[in-house]
């Protein structure tokens, strides 16, 4: 019944007649349309042949040609299923190697899926508890200095809110938030430390956390008003109803007019207490300098505004008007931009990372790599499962062939190999639920962060999804194997079930193979370069010297005091303050003015000692002297990329010199030597360190100990006498450096933990791999030992086909790895190891010692098996 | 009388049918429709008329040989029933009939 002519209609218009076509007048109708094709080639050439031909059954598509819905077949189908699962749990019971592999691959690789549905669930449901969430937004300010690259924030500045109110309509309520609110609450002796936010009247409307006493409406209208969660109302209060008490915080008297229930866990932002903000206000917004600080559109730094826009207002509509409104008023500044846009409620959490966020954000790239890696595993895994599915298919071939002959079709053939691997996947879930219990402990411990953000519950629509996900990777896996099989025609199959014509289309498992090996290689190759990076991050010379230092958070306390109870522990040799602490990933800046020119100045302030202590290098003239708190800020000590940047000269020249630093006139009276006061990854621009004796966070102390926790110990029992509120906060500067850099050990964690999985995987299969081979050539392999082969040649002639495999996606991995991270993820940072020879074939090296193992093993058995044995069995 | 009454197009397929006698199948009806008739006819609106004629009983069907330009596939040849040349006939008469009548002036 072949089609003998040289041309063909197009195949998958035939395949569409044949599928919707009535079987009574399909051959007489595509008979003609055949008849019809030929004559247009030969009149109208091939192209516009296909093209009528296309065209024509289309327009065949007509109700009377379509075919009815076959009830009866599906009825069949439905019976046979019992049987399709009876033959397939009974073909994984038989071949128990395979069906191992298969299981053990998969719920490895599924219980990371797992750990994927739960954390994009979680993430995803975060802020879902807010009424008409869907309308509420945040103002996110944009901020450009000069043509330099923008930063996007997650604050803004009060007078947006103002503006907002004025000049744009359709908003039902908003609410505007200033971060700072808290301190020590003083009720009677009792000092109870308590933070939160300020909050305009709007809090209630906007949000919906519940309000457990008070009247939403009104409870933060007047000053000196405070809710408090009932977390932080039972700290201070006790079991005592806290409705209109009072408590003192700083030099104000606050009265609590509500309690609302500490906030649940998914909600992007924490509180422990609000202030009315009229009360913020009122401190801070009169006077000549409060309208200023009002109206400042670049005060844009602590405060947040959320709106709920009405149910007709368009968000673009919003944004429109809101990119109008930054730019009219960014009018007034003269280097910078400020825009707004509106960011909705539901996306905070797994939204891009934004500065000065309120919370903690989950970030929607991170996401993306995480999802994108959990693929490649589970990819590998089915590769797997298809890889050593179509190997066994030639066993499988004469089933088929006697079930075509019974009358099965093609697609019941289909559905029984789908129903087959949706078994396997169904038994790995179970094992991927008990190994993702196992992991998920792991995963939040990766970082404190992480921690502070996730729980990863189990929640009973997450069991649906995992049971959906297990079909899905069920089908996908099964999916290549069923349509092979699927296909094998019945008088092939059981004519000739060993042909090897039936199986010619194999090169693919040869292609999933490389790309399992590529993957995996890469795997490595990437653990091992992110962890180079991270020795490399701690080892290096940041330019001034970190060890045996310690740094301590002041916590308000007054600096004398603190100086005076740590001078007495004699392990303590040197003893400073600081506002910061340097190298560390965050940084303060100001505004530097010199000679018409101006810049972002990166600073630190520090008191006399802290350049001695920290041992920095003074090229060129002095250090502070001792300063009382009252002194002006009148001198700096800059860099020399601050000297470099405004063309001051040589360090020499540049003393005495007047430079304009946040307004003030500052004479220029040291230069430091260069060091790397940001993370390494940036480089080294304007520095200065200042002496403006007020804002002091950080006590720095050089410890010269030889038994180190019994130093500790008295620091802390200092501390204990001289602050009983706050807890002694303490860390030495490397451990802080350590967790600045701890990315790339996160990563490094995750890629490598990740590489184990895909490389045990890969090499399971390869393992299922060599097992069939071995056992299909058993015969060959012994006429040729019968004829006098070595032991090594039939190794070598086994080992050869892996092994070129295995070269194929080492010659892929180094440079595809090598490029990806030249190009993409080390382009941007300033300072970083190089990737050596070392880093990139370490994967190669490990996965060849692996692949022999598995490879070797199992050929070494069958070349040494006694020939005789095998063959006598005829 | 209702139902036996002809289309326009029925009706020329039914005479091309008959003009073609033994070789009457979907390819060479509508040929023959194309080369006598000077249209173009679309073979979905063909396909659409034959089976309908066949329902109504005015065209028996038979399979065919398949051959090589066919894929293989047989021809369903068509064949005007009893019924159908009454139909033919009559739809004839009426025709005559009016023609008949029409004034001969008229036509000029």
């Amino acid at each position: 019944m072949s089609n003998k002519s040289a041309h063909q209609p197009p195949r998958w218009a035939d395949r569409f007649l044949e599928w919707y076509c009535r079987s009574e007048i399909l051959e007489d109708l595509q008979g003609d349309l055949y008849e019809h094709f030929e004559r247009n080639t030969i009149s109208k050439g091939k192209r516009k042949a296909k093209q009528i031909y296309c065209l024509d059954v289309l327009k065949f598509f007509r109700p009377y040609t379509i075919r009815k819905f076959k009830i009866v077949n599906n009825i069949t189908s439905f019976i046979m299923f019992k049987n399709y699962f009876k033959t397939s749990v009974r073909s994984i019971a038989r071949n128990k190697l395979f069906s191992a592999i298969n299981v053990i691959g998969l719920a490895v690789s599924m219980s990371i899926g797992l750990l994927m549905i739960t954390f994009i669930s979680e993430v995803t449901s975060f802020d879902r508890f807010h009424t008409d969430g869907d309308r509420v937004y945040r103002v996110n300010n944009k901020y450009q200095y000069q043509q330099e690259d923008p930063t996007n924030f997650a604050t803004t500045s009060v007078a947006m809110d103002e503006r907002i109110k004025e000049n744009i309509p359709g908003i039902e309520s908003q609410v505007l938030m200033t971060r700072g609110f808290g301190g020590d609450a003083k009720l009677g002796d009792k000092i109870i430390p308590i933070s939160g936010l300020w909050a305009s009247e709007g809090f209630t409307d906007v949000f919906s956390f519940e309000v457990l006493r008070g009247n939403p409406e009104t409870m933060l209208s007047e000053p000196h008003s405070v809710v408090l969660t009932d977390e932080t109302a039972e700290k201070i209060f006790g079991i005592a109803d806290p409705m209109g008490q009072t408590f003192q915080l700083g030099e104000d008297i606050f009265t609590v007019t509500g309690v609302i229930r500490n906030p649940p866990f998914n909600s992007h932002f924490t509180f422990g207490a609000l202030g009315s903000y009229i009360t913020f206000m009122n401190k801070n917004g009169v006077g000549e300098k409060g309208e200023r600080w009002k109206n400042a559109w670049n005060n844009m730094w602590m405060n947040y505004v959320y709106v709920k826009l009405e149910p007709n207002t368009r968000v673009e509509d919003v944004n429109q008007k809101l990119l109008a409104l930054g730019e009219t008023e960014s009018e007034k500044y003269e280097h910078i931009t400020i825009t707004a846009s509106l960011q909705p409620l539901y996306g905070i959490m797994a939204g891009p990372d934004l500065s000065n966020n309120i919370g903690n954000s989950i970030g929607g790239e991170i996401i993306w790599i995480l999802g994108a890696l959990t693929l490649v595993v589970l990819l590998s895994a089915g590769f797997n499962y298809t890889n050593l599915s179509i190997a066994r298919s030639l066993r499988r071939s004469k089933e088929v062939g006697v079930r075509k002959v019974v009358g099965a079709t093609k697609g019941q053939i289909f559905n029984q190999f789908i129903t087959e691997a949706t078994i396997i996947s169904l038994i790995s879930v179970v094992f991927a639920y008990l190994l993702f219990m196992l992991i998920k402990p792991q995963f939040l411990g990766l970082d404190p962060s992480i921690q502070r953000s996730l729980q990863l519950n189990i929640t009973p629509i997450l069991f649906l999804y995992f049971f959906g996900f297990a079909i899905l990777v069920g089908i996908l896996a099964g999916f290549f194997p069923a349509l092979f099989l699927s296909k094998l025609q019945a008088v092939q199959a059981l004519k000739n079930a060993g042909s090897t014509k039936l199986f010619s289309k194999v090169n693919m498992r040869k292609v999933l193979i490389v790309i399992q090996f590529t993957l995996s290689m890469a795997f490595i190759i990437s653990a091992s370069i992110a962890y180079t990076q991270f020795k490399y991050a701690l080892g290096f010379d940041l330019g001034f010297k970190t060890e045996n230092v310690l740094n301590v958070r002041l916590e308000g306390n007054d600096w004398q005091k603190v100086q005076t109870a740590f001078s007495s522990i004699p392990e303590i040799t040197q003893i400073s303050k600081s506002s910061m602490i340097t190298s560390t990933g965050s940084t303060y800046a100001a505004d530097m003015k010199y000679g018409g020119d101006s810049t972002e100045l990166f600073y630190n302030d520090i008191d006399e000692n802290y350049l001695e202590l920290m041992g920095h290098e003074l090229i060129a003239g002095v250090n502070f002297d001792k300063k009382t708190p009252d002194t002006d800020e009148t001198e700096i000590i800059l860099n020399e990329a601050a000297l470099k940047r405004f063309n001051l000269g040589t360090p020499y020249e540049a003393i005495g010199k007047q430079v304009e630093v946040d307004n003030k006139d500052v004479t220029i009276i040291g230069v430091v030597k260069d060091f790397h006061y940001n993370k390494i990854e940036e480089g080294i621009e304007s520095f200065g360190f200042r002496s403006n004796n007020q804002g002091f966070y950080n006590v720095n102390l050089k410890i010269s100990s030889t038994d180190l926790p019994a130093t500790m110990n008295k620091l802390e029992n200092a501390w204990n006498e001289l602050d009983p509120v706050h807890e002694f906060d303490s860390k030495f500067y490397n451990e802080q450096i350590q967790s600045a850099y701890s990315q790339y050990q996160i990563m490094g964690t995750i890629v490598g933990f990740l590489a184990v999985l895909t490389v045990s995987i890969a090499a399971l299969g390869l393992l299922g791999m060599a097992v069939y081979t071995a056992e299909t050539r058993m015969k060959e392999i012994s006429i040729r030992k019968v004829l006098g082969a070595t032991e090594g040649s039939l190794i070598s002639l086994l080992t050869r086909g892996f092994m070129w495999l295995l070269l194929i996606s080492a010659a892929l991995a180094i440079p595809l790895t090598y490029l990806f991270f030249e190009q993409k993820i080390l382009n941007d940072i300033e300072n970083r190891a190089s990737i050596g020879v070392l880093e990139l074939f370490t994967g190669v090296i490990i996965i060849f010692g692996i692949g022999i193992l598995t490879i070797g093993s199992q050929v070494r058995k069958a070349a040494r098996a006694n020939p005789a044995q095998t063959l006598r069995s005829e | 009388m209702k139902g036996t009454n002809l289309g326009e197009f029925e009706e020329i397929a039914l005479l091309t049918i008959l003009v073609l006698k033994d070789d009457a199948y979907g390819v060479s009806i509508k040929r023959e429709i194309n080369e006598q008739g000077k249209r173009n006819i679309s073979r979905g609106a063909l396909h659409t008329a034959l089976s309908r004629l066949e329902e109504k009983g005015l065209l028996t069907s038979k399979q065919g040989q398949g051959n090589e330009d066919r894929g293989g596939r047989p021809k369903r040849y068509y064949e005007v029933s009893n019924k159908g040349l009454a139909a033919l006939q009559e739809a004839k008469e009426v025709r005559d009939q009016l023609w008949s009548q029409v004034p001969a002036f008229r036509l000029q």
